[in-house]
Protein backbone atom coordinates (compact mmCIF):
# COMPACT_ATOMS: atom_id res chain seq x y z
CA UNK A 1 0.00 0.00 0.00
CA UNK A 2 1.57 3.32 -0.97
CA UNK A 3 1.80 5.91 1.41
CA UNK A 4 -0.85 8.25 -0.15
CA UNK A 5 -3.19 4.63 0.04
CA UNK A 6 -2.63 4.29 3.55
CA UNK A 7 -3.01 7.87 4.53
CA UNK A 8 -6.51 7.62 2.80
CA UNK A 9 -6.99 4.64 4.80
CA UNK A 10 -5.65 5.37 7.87
CA UNK A 11 -5.73 9.36 8.24
CA UNK A 12 -3.75 10.70 11.76
CA UNK A 13 -6.56 13.55 12.00
CA UNK A 14 -8.98 11.10 12.83
CA UNK A 15 -7.46 10.97 16.00
CA UNK A 16 -7.36 14.86 16.58
CA UNK A 17 -11.12 14.60 18.00
CA UNK A 18 -14.34 16.10 16.03
CA UNK A 19 -15.09 12.93 14.26
CA UNK A 20 -15.93 9.34 14.68
CA UNK A 21 -12.99 7.62 13.92
CA UNK A 22 -14.54 4.45 12.86
CA UNK A 23 -17.36 6.37 11.29
CA UNK A 24 -19.66 4.49 13.93
CA UNK A 25 -21.46 5.84 16.74
CA UNK A 26 -20.00 4.77 20.52
CA UNK A 27 -23.31 3.04 21.40
CA UNK A 28 -22.21 0.81 17.97
CA UNK A 29 -18.91 0.63 18.86
CA UNK A 30 -20.39 -0.29 22.36
CA UNK A 31 -22.34 -3.33 21.02
CA UNK A 32 -19.07 -4.74 18.85
CA UNK A 33 -16.98 -4.63 22.02
CA UNK A 34 -19.77 -6.14 23.74
CA UNK A 35 -20.05 -8.91 21.00
CA UNK A 36 -15.94 -9.33 20.82
CA UNK A 37 -16.07 -10.20 24.87
CA UNK A 38 -19.06 -12.62 24.16
CA UNK A 39 -17.66 -14.74 21.89
CA UNK A 40 -14.54 -15.36 24.14
CA UNK A 41 -17.30 -16.48 26.55
CA UNK A 42 -19.01 -18.70 23.89
CA UNK A 43 -15.49 -19.61 22.54
CA UNK A 44 -14.19 -20.42 26.54
CA UNK A 45 -17.09 -22.72 27.11
CA UNK A 46 -17.02 -24.70 23.91
CA UNK A 47 -12.94 -24.91 24.21
CA UNK A 48 -13.74 -26.37 27.72
CA UNK A 49 -16.29 -28.66 26.18
CA UNK A 50 -13.67 -30.15 23.44
CA UNK A 51 -11.51 -30.15 26.79
CA UNK A 52 -13.59 -32.48 28.23
CA UNK A 53 -14.80 -34.76 25.47
CA UNK A 54 -10.97 -34.82 24.15
CA UNK A 55 -9.88 -36.02 27.71
CA UNK A 56 -12.70 -38.94 28.42
CA UNK A 57 -15.26 -41.66 26.68
CA UNK A 58 -17.31 -39.27 24.98
CA UNK A 59 -21.52 -40.70 24.59
CA UNK A 60 -22.53 -39.91 21.12
CA UNK A 61 -26.72 -40.55 21.56
CA UNK A 62 -28.84 -38.25 19.29
CA UNK A 63 -30.88 -39.53 16.92
CA UNK A 64 -32.00 -38.81 14.03
CA UNK A 65 -35.45 -37.95 15.28
CA UNK A 66 -35.73 -35.99 17.34
CA UNK A 67 -32.80 -34.21 18.17
CA UNK A 68 -30.66 -34.15 14.62
CA UNK A 69 -34.82 -32.63 13.26
CA UNK A 70 -35.33 -30.22 16.07
CA UNK A 71 -31.92 -29.19 15.87
CA UNK A 72 -31.66 -28.67 12.24
CA UNK A 73 -35.43 -27.00 11.89
CA UNK A 74 -34.13 -24.80 14.79
CA UNK A 75 -31.18 -23.61 12.75
CA UNK A 76 -33.36 -22.79 10.09
CA UNK A 77 -35.28 -20.59 12.37
CA UNK A 78 -32.37 -18.76 13.68
CA UNK A 79 -30.89 -18.00 9.69
CA UNK A 80 -33.96 -16.99 8.67
CA UNK A 81 -34.62 -14.70 12.12
CA UNK A 82 -31.51 -12.95 10.79
CA UNK A 83 -32.73 -12.52 7.05
CA UNK A 84 -35.95 -11.38 8.71
CA UNK A 85 -33.49 -8.80 11.11
CA UNK A 86 -31.47 -7.71 8.21
CA UNK A 87 -34.88 -6.84 6.20
CA UNK A 88 -35.89 -4.46 9.30
CA UNK A 89 -32.59 -2.60 9.27
CA UNK A 90 -32.46 -2.18 5.33
CA UNK A 91 -36.19 -0.67 5.86
CA UNK A 92 -35.86 1.24 8.72
CA UNK A 93 -32.19 2.65 7.12
CA UNK A 94 -34.77 4.36 4.16
CA UNK A 95 -37.10 5.73 6.94
CA UNK A 96 -39.60 2.88 6.48
CA UNK A 97 -40.26 2.58 10.28
CA UNK A 98 -43.35 0.66 9.57
CA UNK A 99 -42.14 -2.27 7.51
CA UNK A 100 -39.07 -2.40 9.87
CA UNK A 101 -41.56 -3.29 12.80
CA UNK A 102 -43.14 -5.80 10.80
CA UNK A 103 -39.30 -7.55 10.21
CA UNK A 104 -38.40 -7.05 13.58
CA UNK A 105 -41.64 -8.61 14.86
CA UNK A 106 -41.21 -11.60 12.04
CA UNK A 107 -37.07 -12.10 13.49
CA UNK A 108 -38.74 -12.41 17.01
CA UNK A 109 -41.62 -14.86 16.04
CA UNK A 110 -38.52 -16.99 14.60
CA UNK A 111 -36.75 -16.14 17.60
CA UNK A 112 -39.49 -17.56 20.15
CA UNK A 113 -39.86 -20.79 17.99
CA UNK A 114 -36.65 -21.50 18.19
CA UNK A 115 -36.70 -20.86 22.14
CA UNK A 116 -39.96 -23.14 21.95
CA UNK A 117 -38.18 -26.06 20.19
CA UNK A 118 -35.56 -25.94 21.74
CA UNK A 119 -37.88 -26.71 25.30
CA UNK A 120 -38.79 -29.38 23.72
CA UNK A 121 -36.13 -31.10 22.82
CA UNK A 122 -34.85 -30.58 26.14
CA UNK A 123 -37.92 -32.44 27.96
CA UNK A 124 -36.53 -35.28 25.33
CA UNK A 125 -33.26 -35.60 26.69
CA UNK A 126 -34.42 -34.92 30.55
CA UNK A 127 -37.34 -37.58 30.00
CA UNK A 128 -34.93 -40.14 29.04
CA UNK A 129 -33.05 -39.21 32.06
CA UNK A 130 -30.48 -37.01 31.35
CA UNK A 131 -29.17 -34.88 33.66
CA UNK A 132 -26.10 -32.39 34.29
CA UNK A 133 -23.93 -34.46 35.99
CA UNK A 134 -25.21 -38.04 35.47
CA UNK A 135 -25.87 -40.10 32.17
CA UNK A 136 -29.69 -42.11 31.77
CA UNK A 137 -28.36 -45.91 32.48
CA UNK A 138 -28.69 -47.17 29.13
CA UNK A 139 -26.13 -44.55 27.37
CA UNK A 140 -24.32 -45.84 29.93
CA UNK A 141 -23.99 -49.34 29.43
CA UNK A 142 -24.35 -48.52 25.41
CA UNK A 143 -21.42 -45.97 25.26
CA UNK A 144 -18.73 -47.94 27.45
CA UNK A 145 -15.51 -48.36 25.61
CA UNK A 146 -14.58 -52.01 24.98
CA UNK A 147 -11.50 -51.78 27.44
CA UNK A 148 -14.43 -50.42 30.61
CA UNK A 149 -13.67 -47.29 30.71
CA UNK A 150 -17.56 -45.54 31.66
CA UNK A 151 -18.82 -42.61 29.53
CA UNK A 152 -18.10 -39.34 30.75
CA UNK A 153 -21.21 -38.13 33.21
CA UNK A 154 -20.31 -34.40 32.03
CA UNK A 155 -22.09 -34.89 28.84
CA UNK A 156 -25.76 -33.24 30.48
CA UNK A 157 -23.21 -30.36 31.78
CA UNK A 158 -21.82 -29.52 28.72
CA UNK A 159 -24.43 -30.04 26.83
CA UNK A 160 -27.49 -27.69 29.19
CA UNK A 161 -24.40 -25.36 29.85
CA UNK A 162 -23.90 -24.16 26.32
CA UNK A 163 -27.09 -24.56 25.10
CA UNK A 164 -28.94 -23.15 28.06
CA UNK A 165 -26.54 -20.34 28.06
CA UNK A 166 -26.99 -20.02 24.10
CA UNK A 167 -30.85 -20.16 24.73
CA UNK A 168 -30.52 -17.06 27.64
CA UNK A 169 -28.87 -15.06 24.72
CA UNK A 170 -32.19 -15.50 22.17
CA UNK A 171 -34.53 -14.79 25.01
CA UNK A 172 -32.56 -11.55 25.93
CA UNK A 173 -32.30 -10.91 22.38
CA UNK A 174 -36.44 -11.34 21.88
CA UNK A 175 -37.33 -8.69 24.40
CA UNK A 176 -34.78 -6.57 23.15
CA UNK A 177 -35.93 -6.65 19.94
CA UNK A 178 -39.50 -6.19 21.45
CA UNK A 179 -38.39 -3.04 23.15
CA UNK A 180 -36.91 -1.82 19.71
CA UNK A 181 -40.04 -3.05 18.07
CA UNK A 182 -41.99 -0.90 20.48
CA UNK A 183 -39.87 2.06 20.12
CA UNK A 184 -39.02 1.91 16.31
CA UNK A 185 -40.79 5.09 15.44
CA UNK A 186 -38.56 7.19 18.31
CA UNK A 187 -34.98 5.59 17.92
CA UNK A 188 -32.62 6.37 15.44
CA UNK A 189 -31.57 4.05 12.76
CA UNK A 190 -28.66 3.23 14.03
CA UNK A 191 -29.79 2.18 17.12
CA UNK A 192 -32.07 -0.25 15.11
CA UNK A 193 -28.78 -1.62 13.45
CA UNK A 194 -27.35 -1.70 16.84
CA UNK A 195 -30.15 -4.42 18.03
CA UNK A 196 -29.82 -6.19 14.73
CA UNK A 197 -26.22 -6.73 15.49
CA UNK A 198 -26.52 -8.34 18.82
CA UNK A 199 -29.47 -10.59 16.65
CA UNK A 200 -26.93 -11.70 14.29
CA UNK A 201 -24.29 -12.53 16.66
CA UNK A 202 -26.95 -14.78 18.56
CA UNK A 203 -27.35 -16.84 15.27
CA UNK A 204 -23.44 -16.36 14.72
CA UNK A 205 -22.96 -18.67 17.90
CA UNK A 206 -25.53 -20.83 17.22
CA UNK A 207 -23.22 -21.84 13.89
CA UNK A 208 -20.54 -22.98 16.22
CA UNK A 209 -22.83 -24.79 18.67
CA UNK A 210 -24.37 -27.03 16.16
CA UNK A 211 -21.86 -28.47 15.00
CA UNK A 212 -19.85 -29.47 17.68
CA UNK A 213 -22.96 -29.67 20.12
CA UNK A 214 -25.18 -31.47 17.96
CA UNK A 215 -23.88 -32.94 14.62
CA UNK A 216 -20.54 -34.15 16.73
CA UNK A 217 -23.02 -36.26 18.88
CA UNK A 218 -25.15 -37.85 16.16
CA UNK A 219 -25.97 -41.88 17.42
CA UNK A 220 -24.71 -43.08 13.61
CA UNK A 221 -24.91 -46.40 14.37
CA UNK A 222 -28.26 -46.03 15.69
CA UNK A 223 -26.15 -47.91 18.97
CA UNK A 224 -28.76 -46.89 21.39
CA UNK A 225 -31.66 -47.92 19.36
CA UNK A 226 -30.57 -51.65 19.56
CA UNK B 1 -27.27 11.09 11.14
CA UNK B 2 -28.26 10.57 7.44
CA UNK B 3 -24.94 9.99 6.47
CA UNK B 4 -25.23 6.64 8.70
CA UNK B 5 -28.61 6.04 6.64
CA UNK B 6 -27.20 6.45 3.47
CA UNK B 7 -24.41 3.87 4.33
CA UNK B 8 -26.71 0.61 4.69
CA UNK B 9 -25.01 -1.14 1.78
CA UNK B 10 -26.46 -4.50 0.44
CA UNK B 11 -29.66 -5.39 -1.57
CA UNK B 12 -32.35 -7.66 -0.08
CA UNK B 13 -30.96 -9.94 -3.21
CA UNK B 14 -27.59 -9.99 -1.60
CA UNK B 15 -29.21 -11.14 2.16
CA UNK B 16 -31.40 -13.81 0.62
CA UNK B 17 -28.43 -15.26 -1.36
CA UNK B 18 -26.79 -15.27 1.60
CA UNK B 19 -29.31 -16.73 3.66
CA UNK B 20 -29.56 -19.57 1.18
CA UNK B 21 -26.02 -20.27 1.08
CA UNK B 22 -26.17 -20.51 4.57
CA UNK B 23 -29.14 -22.78 4.74
CA UNK B 24 -26.74 -25.00 1.85
CA UNK B 25 -23.90 -25.04 4.26
CA UNK B 26 -26.60 -26.69 6.80
CA UNK B 27 -27.45 -29.21 5.09
CA UNK B 28 -23.63 -30.15 3.94
CA UNK B 29 -23.28 -30.37 7.84
CA UNK B 30 -26.16 -32.30 8.81
CA UNK B 31 -25.27 -34.95 5.58
CA UNK B 32 -21.98 -35.13 6.74
CA UNK B 33 -23.01 -36.16 10.14
CA UNK B 34 -24.15 -39.59 8.82
CA UNK B 35 -21.33 -40.44 6.68
CA UNK B 36 -18.51 -42.46 8.28
CA UNK B 37 -15.44 -40.75 8.25
CA UNK B 38 -12.62 -40.60 10.74
CA UNK B 39 -13.66 -38.15 13.85
CA UNK B 40 -10.70 -35.77 13.24
CA UNK B 41 -11.25 -35.02 9.61
CA UNK B 42 -14.91 -34.46 10.84
CA UNK B 43 -14.29 -31.87 12.93
CA UNK B 44 -12.00 -30.38 10.56
CA UNK B 45 -14.64 -30.01 7.76
CA UNK B 46 -17.19 -28.79 10.39
CA UNK B 47 -15.38 -26.29 11.92
CA UNK B 48 -14.20 -25.17 8.40
CA UNK B 49 -17.73 -24.77 6.97
CA UNK B 50 -18.47 -23.09 10.31
CA UNK B 51 -16.08 -20.65 9.53
CA UNK B 52 -17.21 -19.60 6.18
CA UNK B 53 -20.97 -19.18 7.82
CA UNK B 54 -19.48 -17.51 10.73
CA UNK B 55 -17.39 -15.18 8.08
CA UNK B 56 -21.09 -14.83 5.67
CA UNK B 57 -22.45 -13.34 9.03
CA UNK B 58 -20.04 -11.33 10.21
CA UNK B 59 -19.52 -9.72 6.77
CA UNK B 60 -23.09 -9.24 4.98
CA UNK B 61 -25.35 -10.00 7.66
CA UNK B 62 -23.37 -7.76 10.45
CA UNK B 63 -22.52 -5.23 7.72
CA UNK B 64 -18.54 -5.74 8.79
CA UNK B 65 -17.68 -5.91 5.28
CA UNK B 66 -19.16 -2.19 4.60
CA UNK B 67 -17.75 -0.34 7.86
CA UNK B 68 -14.03 1.36 7.60
CA UNK B 69 -11.23 -1.04 7.71
CA UNK B 70 -9.91 0.49 10.95
CA UNK B 71 -12.93 -0.99 12.49
CA UNK B 72 -12.42 -4.43 10.82
CA UNK B 73 -8.81 -4.70 12.34
CA UNK B 74 -9.68 -3.37 15.87
CA UNK B 75 -11.73 -6.24 16.03
CA UNK B 76 -11.10 -9.21 14.36
CA UNK B 77 -7.80 -10.01 14.91
CA UNK B 78 -7.85 -9.68 18.35
CA UNK B 79 -10.28 -12.06 18.96
CA UNK B 80 -9.01 -14.36 16.71
CA UNK B 81 -5.37 -14.02 18.69
CA UNK B 82 -7.23 -14.63 21.92
CA UNK B 83 -9.51 -18.04 20.74
CA UNK B 84 -6.58 -19.27 19.52
CA UNK B 85 -4.77 -18.81 22.81
CA UNK B 86 -7.09 -20.84 24.33
CA UNK B 87 -6.04 -23.81 22.18
CA UNK B 88 -3.08 -24.05 25.24
CA UNK B 89 -5.43 -26.25 27.05
CA UNK B 90 -5.41 -29.05 24.34
CA UNK B 91 -2.27 -30.74 25.59
CA UNK B 92 -3.46 -31.18 29.18
CA UNK B 93 -6.63 -32.61 27.53
CA UNK B 94 -4.60 -35.40 25.53
CA UNK B 95 -2.32 -35.95 28.59
CA UNK B 96 -5.31 -36.78 30.84
CA UNK B 97 -7.12 -39.19 28.63
CA UNK B 98 -3.81 -40.96 28.59
CA UNK B 99 -3.52 -40.76 32.73
CA UNK B 100 -7.50 -42.05 33.06
CA UNK B 101 -7.63 -45.36 34.99
CA UNK B 102 -8.08 -48.17 32.48
CA UNK B 103 -9.70 -51.12 33.70
CA UNK B 104 -8.22 -54.79 33.07
CA UNK B 105 -9.33 -56.36 29.76
CA UNK B 106 -10.12 -59.43 31.60
CA UNK B 107 -12.63 -57.10 34.19
CA UNK B 108 -16.05 -57.55 33.55
CA UNK B 109 -18.03 -54.16 32.20
CA UNK B 110 -19.65 -52.56 34.88
CA UNK B 111 -22.46 -51.40 33.18
CA UNK B 112 -22.63 -54.65 31.54
CA UNK B 113 -24.01 -56.01 34.40
CA UNK B 114 -27.60 -54.77 34.33
CA UNK B 115 -28.57 -56.96 31.05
Amino acid sequence: MSTEARAQHFPAADWDGGVLPYRVGHRKLGMWLFIVSDSLTFSALLIGYSYLRASNVWPTPFPFYPSIVFSSVMTFCLLSSSLTMVFGVSASSRGEKDKARKWILATIFFGVAFIVLHLIEWRHLIHEGLQPFSLPAHWVSTFTAPDGTLPSPLFGATFFAITGLHMFHVATGAIYLAVVAARVKKLKHEDVEISGLYWHFVDLVWMFVFPLIYIMSVDVGGALAK
Amino acid sequence: MNAHEEHFAGSNKLFTSIWVWLLILTVIEIFLAYKPMPLHFMLVVLLGLSLIKAALIIAYFMHLKFERLSLILTIIPMLVVCICLLFVFFPDSFRSSDLRYKFKETAPVPAAEEH
